[in-house]
């Protein structure tokens, strides 16, 4: 899978471990202090949307309101929550910022996300069969994957997906087509299912009754507010997830080939199944710094707005082991997955042919 | 205020707070407000002696006041990371909107340092509500015998402040070991009170400083140093105790491999207690007052065997819930953290 010796991979990983470990004594009130502010920007950019919907009769007050909670919704899910989650303001020690402790504004219930994102994606990332990020159960996104005739509609369902990703996501961590396989037992999916509905309730609940309701005769301009602010969430979230692993140039892995990775294989397992995306300061945090996907990969638990520095020394990192380092413009990286996902539903031979 | 207070409660504003909830919102504002968390404002600072401060605390409305003798745990933010550690209020239990905590800085002590000396006015600290077991009875004894050392005089001064609210008129002894006479505190407020104060300066406890008092049917609360504690102990007279400001136990070292399963860490364990070992290992478990009184750190022992470090105690039960920081590990231990 590459050309480096494994006394090269091994020291790559040294080099990494020992950066990580730098990174890692220097995290304190700096973060704290980042994290707080940008929750704070979270929750008053969600009260100004919510209040701004209720201004139907001046049409670009209602307009910015959408927006704003659209970008509420965002930073809740992708700087604050996506990287609470992940562990990377435990240190703080508030119960309110802990893994375990933190639920974000999307149907998903948090601990099954921490389930199949934290442990399944992180760990097996990009293996097919494993990771189950690879398609979301629904595309075909690598050639791995066996060509049905379902898969003529891999751009439709992608399109779809991208509308209702939060749909996606929640369903997605049921594993349903493991239940109708029999691999997986339905009384192992029943609580994941109950917890799903819970949180599924609450959401829509608030979304789709509570505030629509609030607005007395403005219910409906309400609720296609709370609507549209959820679709720009889903639509940013999926266009910024698929380009962290499915631009050309990403690797994806065999099972096979990953059963006795040592530790500098893993992280270069993550290096060549990610791929960044450039841009500037507030497209970093609109993408919960998620367009540095190779640093996350790198270090998942670190805090996600030092990324961008990281990230320099990473380059350098790899520069100096001739690796290569995925990146480019959003449109760019967005254009060659939407490319992937049009030349993936048709038969490999068709493709084969024209390539030829 | 009260009307504010239950339409916050309400399972209406939960709803529309979802999925943060109303504190998320609300601490905003100001840092003190919650409709769940204790939480107070620090609205005096007396310098009692130049190592000991008492913090006057103003607690939010969510406080439901102490008994005298408890004491809570108290949340203070240092350098982004949140620092939990037990107080004594000192405080009368009479006395719900203001509550006080005497803080003397220990040295090395990276909490009561930063309490004792940079605590400003209008800091706010997170609170737990009143816990411990060491308090006055309900029923008020007649006669009471409170003895202790150094900054363990805080839970006696609170029962002694709360029996004076209550106009006790019984038979009440304080007997108390400072080091010196610019260490008492509340020296002023001890010299009016309606109890016999005695004062000790320099010394340790010795069994005959008890023969001038009546001990017949009394009970005594004893609240200091390990050593001195001891030394009473061994009198052989039944006693309230409160254990606080004994040293951290110290495990021998026998401990073998300690795995976090959830942090998914594996480490050995050098004569530590489990606390001190998962934050060796760069773990942030939650913590309190690290001498096995608050349970604030209780986590779930998957498998091994740990001793009680308080007792000697051993214990190899798969699936216990274990006080880490008064846990050694015997052999190899794994924890659900």
């Amino acid at each position: 899978m590459n050309h480096l010796t494994r006394e090269q991979v091994d020291a790559f990983g040294a080099e990494l471990d020992a950066l990580r470990a730098r990174v890692q004594a220097d995290v304190g009130e700096r973060d704290a202090k980042y994290i707080r502010r940008m929750i704070r920007l979270q929750r008053t950019l969600g009260i100004a949307g919510r209040g701004l919907l209720y201004a139907w009769a001046f049409p670009p007050a209602w307009a910015l309101g959408v927006a704003c909670l659209g970008v509420a919704k965002i930073l809740d899910n992708m700087e604050v929550g996506h990287n609470v989650m992940h562990g990377q303001y435990e240190f703080m020690k508030d119960p309110a910022l802990t893994a375990k402790g933190f639920e974000w504004d999307t149907t998903c219930p948090g601990d099954q996300w921490r389930h199949s994102h934290n442990h399944l994606h992180h760990t097996y990332t990009n293996i097919i069969g494993k990771d189950r990020d690879v398609g979301y159960g629904i595309l075909r996104i690598a050639d791995e994957q066996p060509w049905r005739p379902y898969y003529l509609g891999n751009l439709a369902y992608a399109f779809f997906l991208a509308l209702f990703f939060e749909w996606g996501v929640a369903l997605h961590d049921l594993e349903i087509e493991r239940v109708t396989a029999g691999e997986k037992s339905w009384s192992e999916t029943k609580p994941l299912v109950r917890g799903l509905v819970r949180k599924a309730r609450m959401q829509m609940l608030k979304d789709y009754v509570l505030f629509p309701l609030l607005g007395g005769p403005l219910f409906l301009p309400i609720l296609a507010g709370n609507a549209l602010a959820n679709v720009i969430r889903n639509v940013w979230a999926f266009m910024i997830i698929f380009c962290g692993h499915f631009p050309a140039g990403v690797a994806m892995f065999r099972e096979e080939d990953t059963r006795e990775e040592s530790r500098g294989q893993w992280y270069l397992r993550q290096l060549l199944g990610s791929a960044n995306i450039r841009g500037g300061k507030w497209f970093h945090v609109l993408s919960g710094n998620l367009s540095h996907q190779i640093e996350h990969h790198l270090f998942p638990d670190l805090p996600a707005h030092r990324y961008a520095e990281i990230a320099v020394e990473v380059r350098a990192i790899c520069e100096r082991y001739g690796l290569p380092y995925n990146t480019g413009s959003l449109g760019k990286q967005f254009g060659s997955v939407v490319a992937r996902i049009a030349e993936m539903s048709l038969p490999p031979r068709l493709v084969d042919q024209r390539s030829q | 205020m009260s009307i504010v207070r239950s339409i916050l409660r309400s399972p209406l504003a939960a709803a529309l707070t979802a999925p943060h909830g109303v504190d998320r919102y609300v601490e905003l504002v100001h840092p003190a407000w919650s409709v769940r968390d204790v939480r107070g404002t620090v609205t005096k600072l007396i310098r009692e002696t130049p190592t000991t401060t008492t913090l006057v605390i103003k607690p939010n409305g969510n406080w439901t006041g102490h008994d005298a003798g408890q004491f809570v745990r108290v949340g203070v933010e240092l350098s982004g990371v949140r620092h939990t550690r037990c107080y004594s209020v000192s405080s009368s239990a009479h006395r719900r909107d203001r509550i006080t905590l005497t803080v003397r800085a220990k040295e090395g002590g990276f909490v009561s340092q930063h309490l004792a000396h940079h605590a400003k006015e209008g800091d706010v600290l997170a609170l737990s509500p009143a816990q411990g077991e060491f308090v006055l009875p309900a029923l008020r004894p007649r006669r009471l015998v409170m003895i202790s050392g150094g900054s363990g005089i805080t839970p006696v001064m609170s029962m002694l402040r709360t029996l004076e609210d209550e106009g006790h008129d019984g038979d009440v002894t304080f007997l108390h070991y400072a080091r010196s006479r610019d260490e008492l505190i509340y020296a002023d407020e001890l010299a009016n009170v309606n109890a016999r104060v005695l004062v000790a300066f320099g010394t340790v406890f010795h069994p005959s400083h008890l023969s001038s008092i009546n001990l017949e049917r009394a009970e005594i609360f004893l609240c200091g140093p390990e050593p001195m504690m001891a030394a009473v102990r061994a009198c052989g007279l039944p006693l309230h105790e409160e254990r606080f400001t004994s040293e951290p136990l110290r495990p021998a070292t026998d401990g073998g491999t300690i795995h976090f399963r959830r942090s998914r860490v594996r480490t050995g364990c050098d004569g530590k207690t489990m606390l001190e070992i998962a934050e060796a290992s760069g773990l942030n478990p939650e913590s309190g007052c690290r001498r096995g009184i608050c349970h604030g750190c209780t986590q779930r022992k998957v498998s091994g065997v740990v001793r009680d470090l308080r007792t000697g105690a051993v214990s190899d039960a798969a699936d216990e819930d274990i006080q880490l920081c008064v846990s050694a590990p015997v052999g190899d231990v794994t924890l659900d953290l």
